[in-house]
């Protein structure tokens, strides 16, 4: 699947103009040191931090695209690094479950 | 004039006046007037916005626009002081905010106005564009667009010659604005390097930890990278509390994060866990009311792990 995938597949809100860029696994949670630990590269990351730091933990990580489960808003300041760290953010109306099963059907697993 | 063809152009700059939205060059919070609001003050108000359109509402629905040229006929056939409604133009072009840029240029190009008003799909006014939004809006992309692909060139070429590069970091306690930017800079320094991408994650999250552990729990220090051609050394040293028990903080799951912190989605108690599993070499110095030491090393050659 590709970050494209997320909007287009699962409709998802694009919250800023992104690269579509290939999507090899994905991960959910909202510890940022779990995600440090275990989340893999290329992969996107299905949370419910919407802040700044999240997007430091995803660059780090090699995440490529955020979804902000049960419709969180995103504060300017963590889109503005996203934008500058070229990872995408997704906001979805969708909890973090069925979010994560409807991926993993993307990612063929 | 936008001297940009949207039908013969370069494809790079044709996908970009595509991708790009009205609203992504727009200007917004745009000062408005009424139709009984008096040429006199609306050209004040373009005076003191430095702007050179006022969009006429009533009650607020879009009805005209009044341009600095209706105010220089006005002061020269002395009219300034009847009101907007009577002199604004109204046959008015308006752009939505979803539209890409190229309408805008199109706009531009088949109107020959100054200036556009933008609505969203409730068709309410949201901002206006004119053609200096459009074309510093295309330079802000064009630049982004190429750093990028100057990053791209730069990963393909050939690593930068190896020395050895020491950097500190100077990291305040609570500082979530700047937290992570170190640990930021240096995985860029090894991916400039050509270290592989599996060490450069396991030196990002030892760094990474460790300057959350500044951020989340001392009252500030210094986080330390020496890179040479073998290994990464990390060290992050802090002015205190200091830690009383250091089996406890090695234990998983263990933290001392207050709820604030923990809603941030830090204190897992996975910090200190993490950086040793990842790291080739871990050691750890605390002393309560005085600091503590870490010290994380990665080894960029195989081999040269002990």
């Amino acid at each position: 699947m590709t970050v494209a995938d997320l909007e287009h597949r699962l409709g998802c809100t694009p919250l800023i103009p992104y690269q579509d860029t290939p999507l090899v696994g994905a991960y959910t949670s909202d510890m940022l040191s779990d995600v440090m630990a275990h989340a893999p590269e290329d992969s996107v990351l299905v949370t419910l931090q919407a802040h700044k730091n999240t997007v430091a933990c995803a660059s780090l990580a090699g995440i490529k695209a955020l979804v902000l489960a049960g419709q969180r808003e995103a504060p300017p300041d963590m889109l503005e690094a996203a934008k500058a760290e070229g990872i995408a953010v997704f906001a979805s109306p969708m909890r973090q479950f069925e979010l994560s099963w409807r991926i993993a059907d993307l990612l063929g697993l | 004039m936008i001297p940009i063809d949207p039908n013969a152009s370069p494809s790079a700059l044709l996908e970009l006046i595509y991708r790009l939205k009205v609203k992504d060059i727009m200007t917004s919070g745009v000062k408005t007037a009424e139709p009984s609001t008096q040429l006199r003050e609306i050209q004040r108000i373009m005076r003191e916005n430095k702007v050179s359109g006022v969009p006429i509402l009533d009650e607020g629905r879009l009805v005209g626009m009044i341009s600095v040229d209706d105010i220089i006929r006005a002061l020269d056939q002395g009219y300034i002081d009847s009101p907007a409604g009577v002199h604004m133009s109204r046959q008015l072009v308006a752009l939505e905010d979803d539209m890409p840029v190229s309408f805008a240029i199109s706009s531009f190009e088949k109107y020959r106005y100054g200036r556009f008003p933008v609505i969203n799909k409730q068709r309410t006014l949201v901002g206006i564009v004119t053609s200096r939004d459009v074309t510093s809006g295309l330079l802000l992309e064009m630049n982004r667009t190429l750093e990028e692909m100057e990053r791209t060139l730069n990963a393909q070429s050939a690593p930068v010659p190896v020395g050895q590069v020491k950097r500190v970091f100077i990291v305040q306690q609570f500082d979530y604005e700047n937290a992570g930017r170190a640990s930021t800079e240096l995985k860029k320094i090894l991916n400039d390097r050509g270290v592989e991408r599996p060490l450069q994650r396991r030196a990002a999250v030892a760094s990474y930890e460790l300057e959350m552990n500044l951020v989340n729990h001392s009252l500030g220090g210094r986080l330390i990278f020496h890179i040479d051609e073998e290994r990464v050394v990390i060290e992050a040293i802090d002015k205190g509390p200091g830690i009383p028990d250091l089996e406890k903080a090695m234990t998983e799951g263990f933290s001392t994060a207050n709820d604030w912190i923990r809603s941030l989605g830090f204190g897992a108690g996975m910090g200190l866990p993490n950086t040793k599993r990842v790291a080739d070499e871990f050691d750890i110095q605390s002393t309560v009311g005085k600091g503590t030491q870490v010290k994380a090393v990665i080894f960029l050659k195989a081999g040269t792990a002990p």
